[in-house]
């Protein structure tokens, strides 16, 4: 059954001054009443953390929760790349416009255009922030920022803190979250997990909070509830998401009624290091920057794939004439550079051929020799050595190499034990970052009311597919400048309310469902580990709902994922007790809402006929292999209502219009 | 491989610990240390014994939650290395491996490995920080920041809080730790304003969490995983001489 109501609530007029003139006339809460309203924030990375302190600093009560032992732990502190900002600093064209109408494409047209809008506009304010919080950005000799071009994009919008945007700019947040904690306005809950959702009055009013230390089940009640608790990339199991990421709070949310929106667009990150064997815990990401220098290739015989992989031959044995650069022969224009996903199934197309090089059959060679050998030659000419030996320009070169990515390198060898420098680096595909999330509308509120979602956890801004150094962006704007204003709509109504009493009935029957549903895990007494079931999830899901997906397989998927669950209900083996520190027991929970995630992944893979960033439908594509989008007929978001395990959920969807840019096909031939 | 592991088991922190001798076969050489310590955990669930308690998140050597001291090293025997990204061909096959939590007064043991480094947050909340609300900024590029100075306040910038350099001083001092955040801000214009204040009110509160103080063994630095230098402990003490001199308040 449809429902083509669901409505984005985007105000009226012109996409350039929506945003200006919406801030200047929303409701405001008056100060002495910010002192009465308090506000939960569920989490600490970039989103979560700016958002507690800019909150406390207008004056709200803020408590603030993370599973963490400290704030600064969450997982924005790994990404390595960069932010974007329209501050057009390199005088390059750059513009507002321009960052809008790039995100806008690169998100294959499926997200909405005055959200996008709004991110790009306030891009510069993040870079301003962050700076006069001490974050310490690459700088140039003159001593102003410097800027580097990413992810395909024309211009150099991207500021940069070596390889440790996220750490610098995640640290930023936390210290100002630290400054609100110590003057009182920021109350923090280290080692708590959100597990239930509390509802009162059709509003969100507080979470049930599990105390990781004693298994406490604690009752918080709050005006308002933000979310901001990352994305569910560890549906996979193998993503390069940290251990703990889960989908917990927000599925607690979907079980209360929030709709889950897009969930079939995640990402993967085509250069990360593959998997070595099966007790692997996660996998890492090697930065986007190195397919700058390296080329990506696969041996073109299999008889020499398959040696490569026996170990009887390596990399070097392969003549220059035997090996097949695939990305460069299937994409002239772009070569090594294709957008993520492009690259992605480019690699895994090689790999289902036969042509993988690891054990697994999945993975390609990255290959530095071809860069070592021109920097090497072009150092020799600058140093003015006539006819230098083939050694010295390898040195040469392998100099120049170690000062671009000497740290990446070292990080690639510690975890292979192969030195890069000497044979190619062994690369596959990895999931990286989720697109889909909790619907929000323009305020960033879900569809129920006081529940709001910020970060990766909602599905605003990145359509089908996210751009390099968007996450960070989105994840700062809607924390410290967007959320903080917008929540304003619904709190202004809500100044008389009292504090919520945690002894209603809505707390008890929360904190009590919570408890039902760990005892029932407990009853279990099974034989199998929640990591073993995480596991297998993540094989059906990365099988059939990964780089390329089609009808047949998703249907097989559902029912193999649902057979997963009755599996799980039956048969888990938790070790420990309730009320003690029990990481098993968090596993467990987690796994449960990440199976329920997964059936809505699938079925969503499966309603959108179409591909379009990185939701790749085999039967839905161009002779010569490439993603065919449908916008006739998906130009719209999926918004998922669930409606317990054993029901199909129902769509609701937000029709998507484009007033401000022509929908074109994306092309990197 | 085949590993003997002596390690620390305590129920609480109220609750004497031991340490517990486990053997581990089939260790590849290409698992991660924390991988082991799966593979040991999930062996001893099927045993219906209770799995051993370690922290850990992003494994990918940033986030710093991980932490143990292995055969009597913070963070093993890898220099410039987190645990999570230390692995198992850096021992021999049957080597016997002594795994203990950080030991230091200011960092109670909560469960078997697991400590509590709360101390590190609050001596950051006393002082940590750069006093800018949000909106407040003026241009990024307002004030031009020479790029070597911008390039040392990074260096000092990359601890990752994990408290190695605590659990590696026999004194257990949080000198690297405080002083690596007094000198990123205090080397930045935009955090020169307050650093008098802000050095002042962070070494006080450090004292008040029952750390030691400063012998310069320099261990610290040492077993730091991300090179932090003890030449940050010296900016610091010149910092708070100079502030001590010369500031009115502390607070």
């Amino acid at each position: 059954m449809d429902n083509l109501n669901l409505n984005g609530n985007v105000p009226s007029g012109d996409l350039s001054d929506k945003w200006t003139k919406y801030r200047s006339t929303l409701p405001l809460v008056a100060p002495n009443n910010k002192l009465k309203i308090e506000i939960i924030v569920v989490g600490t990375g970039l989103a979560g953390a700016s958002a507690a302190a800019t909150l406390g600093e207008l004056g709200y009560l803020v408590k603030c929760y993370t599973f963490h032992d400290s704030p600064r732990r969450a997982h924005s502190i790994a990404a390595q790349g960069g932010i974007n900002a329209a501050k057009n600093y390199r005088n390059d064209g750059d513009s507002v416009f321009r960052l809008f109408y790039d995100t806008i494409k690169g998100g294959d047209y499926r997200s909405r255009e005055a959200n996008v809008y709004r991110l790009a506009e306030v891009s510069t304010s993040i870079i301003d922030q962050a700076v006069a919080q001490g974050v310490p950005f690459a700088r140039e000799y003159g001593g102003l920022l410097d800027n580097r071009s990413f992810g395909g994009v024309q211009v150099s919008r991207t500021f940069y803190a070596r390889g440790q945007t996220g750490q610098q700019l995640l640290l930023g947040a936390y210290q100002s979250l630290s400054r609100q904690i110590a003057l009182g306005n920021v109350k923090m809950f280290t080692r708590h997990e959100m597990i239930e959702l509390v509802v009162k009055d059709g509003k969100a009013r507080g979470i049930i909070a599990r105390n990781l230390l004693t298994g406490e089940l604690e009752k918080h009640g709050a005006h308002a509830v933000v979310l901001a608790t990352g994305g569910y990339g560890n549906v996979f199991y193998l993503s390069t998401n940290a251990m703990n990421c889960n989908v917990t709070a927000a599925m607690r949310a979907v079980a209360k009624g929030a709709f889950m929106a897009n969930p079939c667009f995640t990402q993967i990150h085509p250069t990360c290091i593959p998997q070595m064997g099966e007790y692997q815990s996660k996998l890492t990401l090697m930065s986007e920057s190195l397919r700058n220098d390296g080329r990506v290739w696969v041996p073109a015989k299999k008889e020499d794939a398959k040696a490569i992989r026996d170990g009887v031959k390596t990399a070097l044995d392969i003549p220059e004439t035997d090996r097949d650069y695939f990305l460069e022969r299937r994409y002239p224009a772009f070569g090594n550079l294709v957008p993520r996903d492009v690259a992605s199934r480019a690699a895994k197309t090689a790999c289902d051929e036969g042509n993988g090089i690891v054990p697994t059959g999945l993975g390609v060679f990255l290959d530095f020799s071809a860069a070592i050998e021109r920097y090497g030659k072009s150092k020799a000419n600058i140093l003015g050595l006539s006819n230098p030996s083939n050694a010295k320009v390898i040195e040469l070169g392998e100099k120049v190499i170690e000062e671009k990515y000497g740290n990446l390198f070292e990080m690639y060898e510690k975890i292979s034990g192969e030195n890069p420098y000497k044979f190619p680096m062994k690369i596959y595909p990895a999931v990286h970052y989720t697109m889909g999330g909790l619907w929000v509308d323009y305020n960033l509120m879900t569809n129920v009311p006081g529940l709001f979602s910020i970060g990766e956890s909602n599905f605003s801004d990145h359509g089908a597919n996210r751009l390099g150094a968007s996450a960070l962006m989105q994840g700062l704007a809607d924390g410290y400048f967007v959320l903080p204003y917008t929540i304003g709509t619904f709190l202004s109504e809500d100044i008389s309310t009292p504090k919520l009493d945690v002894n209603a009935p809505e707390f008890t029957a929360a904190a009590d469902l919570a408890k039902q549903r760990i005892d029932k895990l407990f009853a279990i007494k099974g034989k199998q580990s929640a990591e073993s079931f995480h596991r297998r999830l993540g094989k059906i899901i990365w099988e059939y709902c990964g780089m390329s997906r089609t009808a047949e397989g998703l249907t097989l998927a559902r029912q193999q994922v649902r057979a997963l669950r009755d599996e799980f209900y039956a048969d888990l083996y938790l070790p420990g007790v309730a009320n003690d520190l029990n990481p098993e027991l968090e596993k467990a929970l987690r796994v449960a809402d990440f199976i329920d995630l997964g059936e809505i992944m699938v079925v969503d893979a499966l309603d959108r006929n179409e591909s379009c960033g990185g939701h790749f439908r085999e039967e839905y594509q161009t002779p010569d292999g490439e993603a065919l989008r449908r916008d006739d007929e998906y130009a719209y978001v999926s918004a998922w209502e669930f409606k317990g395990a054993d029901q199909d959920p129902i769509l609701h969807k937000e029709m998507l219009h484009f007033d401000n840019v022509e929908l074109k096909t994306r092309s990197y031939k | 491989m085949k590993l003997t592991l002596k390690i620390w088991r305590q129920p609480s922190q109220n609750v004497k610990g031991k340490f517990e001798t486990y053997s581990l076969d089939n260790v590849s050489e290409h698992m991660s240390f924390l991988e082991m310590l799966d593979v040991l955990n999930e062996k001893l669930s099927f045993e219906q014994k209770v799995p051993i308690a370690f922290e850990h998140d992003c494994r990918e050597g940033i986030c710093g939650t991980c932490s143990l001291v292995i055969n009597g090293q913070p963070h093993g025997p890898l220099q410039g290395t987190t645990t999570c990204q230390l692995h198992m061909r850096n021992f021999k096959d049957g080597e016997t491996i002594v795994i203990e939590p950080y030991r230091a007064s200011a960092f109670p043991v909560l469960k078997d490995l697991s400590v509590d480094r709360g101390a590190l947050d609050r001596i950051i909340q006393a002082g940590g920080f750069i006093s800018v609300s949000t909106g407040q900024a003026q241009d990024a590029n307002a004030i031009p920041i020479e790029k070597d100075v911008a390039s040392h306040a990074f260096d000092a910038a990359t601890c990752i809080g994990c408290g190695a350099c605590v659990a590696a001083c026999p004194n257990s001092s949080a000198m690297l730790f405080t002083s690596a955040k007094v000198a990123h801000l205090a080397l930045l214009p935009q955090g020169k304003v307050e650093a008098q204040k802000r050095v002042l009110n962070m070494v006080r509160q450090m004292d008040l969490e029952n750390f030691g103080n400063c012998s310069n063994i320099t261990a610290c630095e040492a077993e730091c995983p991300k090179g932090i230098s003890v030449s940050n402990i010296a900016l610091m003490n010149r910092e708070f001489l100079s502030a001590s001199f010369s500031s009115n308040d502390a607070n």
